[in-house]
């Protein structure tokens, strides 16, 4: 029997591995395993990459490469006057994928959207809490927000659900755009239920996303077919591949070796070699992100712009840009935003180096010692603290002012640092979440904001007012001109040195097409193709 | 012997429990606070902190803490992930497998290697052969992990192309683990073609991983030999006229080994340390990669629970080498 069963397994594999040969297959080297296939639980942009961005979709989508807000499974929308209420329109006829562990029964529904949303909130939903999966914090739907702003999901016909606000909050159309907000199946779910296995919802994912899944190898492969009922249309790509490689020399390794046809995250070091090779090519982007240092505004001189802007232009940031990203790279900030984000204003400059005039209103404004605070820890937006701080602190030395730097752990950093009445000059720095403006804005440099991720303690009232007016405003094009103006005066009041948003890479063989690179962050495989 | 045994059991315990205190503390030592550092850039408001906290048990006094992790460990609950939600001790057994084929293989090339040289370097005694194998193993020895794991895929995976950069097996090959040992799943499955894509896959890591017990080995191997080579039990074997080989092969060698055997079962350790840097390298799926992942994701639960484990394979390892070395040797049972 056991002879048999060998035999048949052997057939099984042999099987699949002729289909295998004869499809279009690409392979994508990610750098790291998903916690789990439930965009809703996790947190990390490697976890969407293999979930959200392959397996499901949204209401709303990100436009490929963009920030822009586009249709997804809602057709259409409304947004009541008062900005409170949302309606959304389903396409209809949308399929849920078929594998060998779920077969569909229905279309996608109004009930899938309510319970999408319901489950990350609502205790008495069998699925918010540990029946599910243990130690659940669904981070996203509070990091958002989400259960201040929203009111309540109603399902108004099939076809058809209502959003309502408690409060006008214009982010919301993006934050239905991020991961989190991805739309599962309520019939797998309520199966998943009956039969006591409610965990293999986040093993065995379904959705109505591009590719479906086919296997997991724990750190290993992710294997995935392309979606054949796709409401977009069937990709190009019959099967898509994810291997695990963290280690980013050994990544690269395998795409010029022809072993994956898309890696991200190069090494700086590893750039050059990149650029000289033939069969692949290096995309680049500026990252959705922003590095930073905060003053503290409240505390004697800091409190007037004039000195935060001397201690600005003391500052060489080309050279410590330079210092910092090596071959990497990074686009000088002129704004808290970066140019790939919409209402980004051309017009503002950041101060220019101009340690003469820094000298003078400095002494001027008796500031002679200053507090420099950097963490062991490499972020995207700032891969060393400490080497910024060396530099900043000699660049501030030659107009006479002494810093000294302070150390500490990256969580006792972040946590002392937010104190309100912290003295000195803070690096941090801030990955953006969903594209809206509001999101950097509002995050960091919200009154409510102050003691939270407020680093300067900043609470200006023209700034203020503008911010949460673009917040209740649903028209972009006004919001647009809300947020310029918002830059405008971030500018001139300067609370915090604005030094760079990092470039992010990923390599690609040259005979793949479709691939962009996105601003979000993360890596879309629908609208790839390959030429054998 | 049942006494030898019995000393060597007891004193099992108390390693034991100094493990379970050293898992616990080194994840409570670490400066940061480890609800702060899951939440990231956002941060968590205060009220979410405290609900949290309590959710995690961080709330208790940490003897308490350290009393529920204990019981939980007594009863075989290593608990659940922070990240992936499942439990650890199934994530483990998922990975093990991989770790013990790679280690297997590094001692393999290790031994095959090792004790020849070993043997060699001694018989031919201040020649340029044992100066110069002295000296590579050396530098094997104190070669960095990362270095050479790198060096070897970016000449022969990158530069000549005989090697695949890093895996297991080629992706063509999508076979269900049975076992989850690569090599012995692909035997089942009868299929020869991935069988050999498993072995290439083997080669390079297993080299890495398996260079600093190739160097251990060599010089033990060598030490061991010179000083049963000087043995007066030898003189007789060569007065009585046996030849070099028979000497040198079966009395000398038989004798020397019993020290190398210990030693390649003290490698277990060396092993599993390498094994993280090696696995995280050449991107093997094993529990080294596995507890460098679970680090990076401040998965405190993964990392105290692996090292639990980790540290109980290796004392067991420990333990079973004791009690060999006991067996091969009655000089040790006697006293």
């Amino acid at each position: 029997m056991k002879k048999k069963l060998t035999f048949a397994a052997a057939l099984l594999a042999a099987s699949v591995l002729s289909g295998v040969a004869s499809a279009k297959t690409l392979v994508y080297c990610s750098e790291a395993s998903p916690a789990n296939f439930d965009p809703g639980t996790t947190t990390g942009g490697n976890d969407f990459d293999a979930s959200s961005r392959t397996v499901y979709s949204r209401l709303v989508e990100f436009k490929h490469g963009g920030t822009e807000i586009e249709p997804g499974l809602a057709d259409k929308w409304e947004i009541s006057d008062d900005g409170l209420v949302y309606t959304f329109h389903l396409h209809p006829g949308v399929k849920f994928q078929t594998t060998d562990y779920f077969k569909p029964t229905r279309d996608l529904n109004a009930d899938d959207v309510v319970f999408s949303f319901d489950r990350q909130f609502n205790k008495e939903n069998p699925w918010n809490g540990e029946k599910y999966l243990p130690n659940l914090t669904w981070d996203y739907y509070t990091g958002m927000d989400m259960p201040k702003y929203v009111a309540k999901w109603e399902k108004v016909d099939d076809l058809t659900v209502k959003l309502t606000l408690t409060e006008p909050n214009a982010p919301m159309l993006a934050n239905l755009g991020m991961d989190f907000a991805s739309i599962v199946s309520k019939e797998y779910a309520e199966q998943l239920e009956k039969s006591g296995k409610m965990a293999d919802f986040s093993t065995k994912p379904i959705g109505t996303g591009p590719f479906q899944f086919v296997d997991y190898q724990l750190d290993s492969v992710i294997r995935y077919a392309a979606h054949p009922d796709y409401f977009k249309g069937k990709e190009k790509i019959d099967d898509l591949v994810f291997a695990i490689t963290p280690d980013a020399t050994a990544r690269i390794q395998k795409v010029l070796a022809g072993e994956c046809d898309i890696a991200p995250y190069p090494n700086p070091a590893d750039i050059g070699t990149i650029k000289a090779n033939q069969d692949v090519t290096l995309m680049d982007q500026a990252g959705l992100n922003i590095g930073y240092m905060s003053y503290n505004t409240t505390v004697p001189p800091l409190d007037k712009p004039e000195v935060r802007h001397a201690l600005n232009q003391a500052i060489d940031r080309e050279a410590l840009i330079k210092s910092l990203f090596q071959d990497a790279g990074a686009t000088p900030a002129d704004n808290l935003i970066p140019p790939t984000m919409w209402s980004w204003d051309k017009d503002v400059k950041f101060d220019s180096y101009d340690p003469e005039a820094a000298k003078k209103v400095l002494a001027d404004a008796g500031l002679k010692e200053i507090q420099l605070w950097a963490s062991d820890r490499v972020r995207p937006y700032n891969p060393n603290f400490q080497r910024a701080a060396e530099l900043i602190q000699a660049d501030w030395a030659k107009v006479g002012v002494k810093a000294e730097i302070v150390n500490y752990e990256w969580t006792k950093y972040r946590e002392e640092g937010k104190k309100k009445d912290r003295p000195g000059a803070f690096q941090i720095g801030w990955t953006g979440d969903n594209g809206d403006p509001d999101n950097f804005f509002a995050t960091l440099f919200a009154c409510s904001a102050i003691g939270v991720s407020n680093y300067s303690s900043w609470c200006d009232k023209d700034f203020e007012d503008l911010i949460q007016k673009a917040k209740k405003t649903s028209d972009q094009a006004e919001r647009t001109k809300l947020y310029e103006q918002a830059q405008v005066v971030f500018q001139k009041q300067a609370p915090a040195f604005l030094m760079a948003h990092s470039q992010v890479y990923a390599v690609v063989r040259k005979n793949v097409s479709g691939f962009m690179m996105d601003p979000l962050g993360i890596h879309r495989f629908d609208g790839v193709d390959k030429a054998e | 012997m049942l006494r030898y045994l019995l000393n060597k059991i007891a004193l099992v315990i108390p390693t034991l429990i100094g493990i379970t205190i050293c898992a616990f503390a080194f994840v409570r030592l670490l400066p940061g606070d480890p609800i702060l550092a899951m939440a990231g850039e956002h941060g968590v408001a205060p009220a979410r902190y405290e609900q949290l906290k309590e959710q995690f048990g961080y709330n208790l006094p940490i003897w308490q803490q350290y009393a529920r992790y204990v019981g939980e460990v007594a009863t075989g609950d290593f608990g659940v992930s922070i990240s992936s939600k499942r439990p650890v001790m199934e994530e483990f057994k998922t990975l093990f497998p991989a770790t013990l084929e790679l280690s297997f293989f590094a001692m393999i090339f290790a031994m095959v290697l090792g004790i020849p040289a070993g043997i060699f370097a001694a018989v031919k005694r201040g020649s340029w052969f044992d100066q110069s194998l002295m000296g590579t193993a050396l530098v094997g020895y104190s070669m960095p992990i990362f270095w050479w794991g790198l060096l070897l895929i970016i000449f022969f995976s990158g530069y000549l192309g005989w090697t695949p950069v890093s895996g297991r097996i080629g992706l063509q090959f999508f076979l269900k683990p049975i076992t989850g040992f690569m090599t012995i799943d692909t035997l089942i499955y009868g299929k020869w073609d991935a069988f050999r894509s498993a072995l290439s896959h083997l080669v390079l890591p297993a080299i890495v991983l398996g260079t600093i017990p190739l160097a251990v080995i060599a010089r033990q191997t060598r030490s061991a030999m010179l000083e049963v080579l000087g043995e007066d039990y030898v003189r007789t074997a060569r007065a009585k006229g046996l030849s070099s080989a028979r000497v040198i092969g079966v009395h000398a060698l038989r004798n020397a080994l019993i020290p190398v055997v210990t030693t390649i079962g003290l490698q277990v350790g060396t092993l599993l340390a390498g094994a993280i840097l090696t696995e995280t390298i050449f991107a093997w799926p094993g529990i080294g990669k596995w507890m460098v992942d679970s680090i990076f994701k401040r998965d405190y639960v993964v990392v105290q629970s692996g090292l639990l484990l980790i540290a109980l394979i290796v004392m067991a390892v420990n333990l079973i080498v004791d009690v060999l070395y006991a067996v091969i040797n009655p000089r040790i049972r006697a006293s």
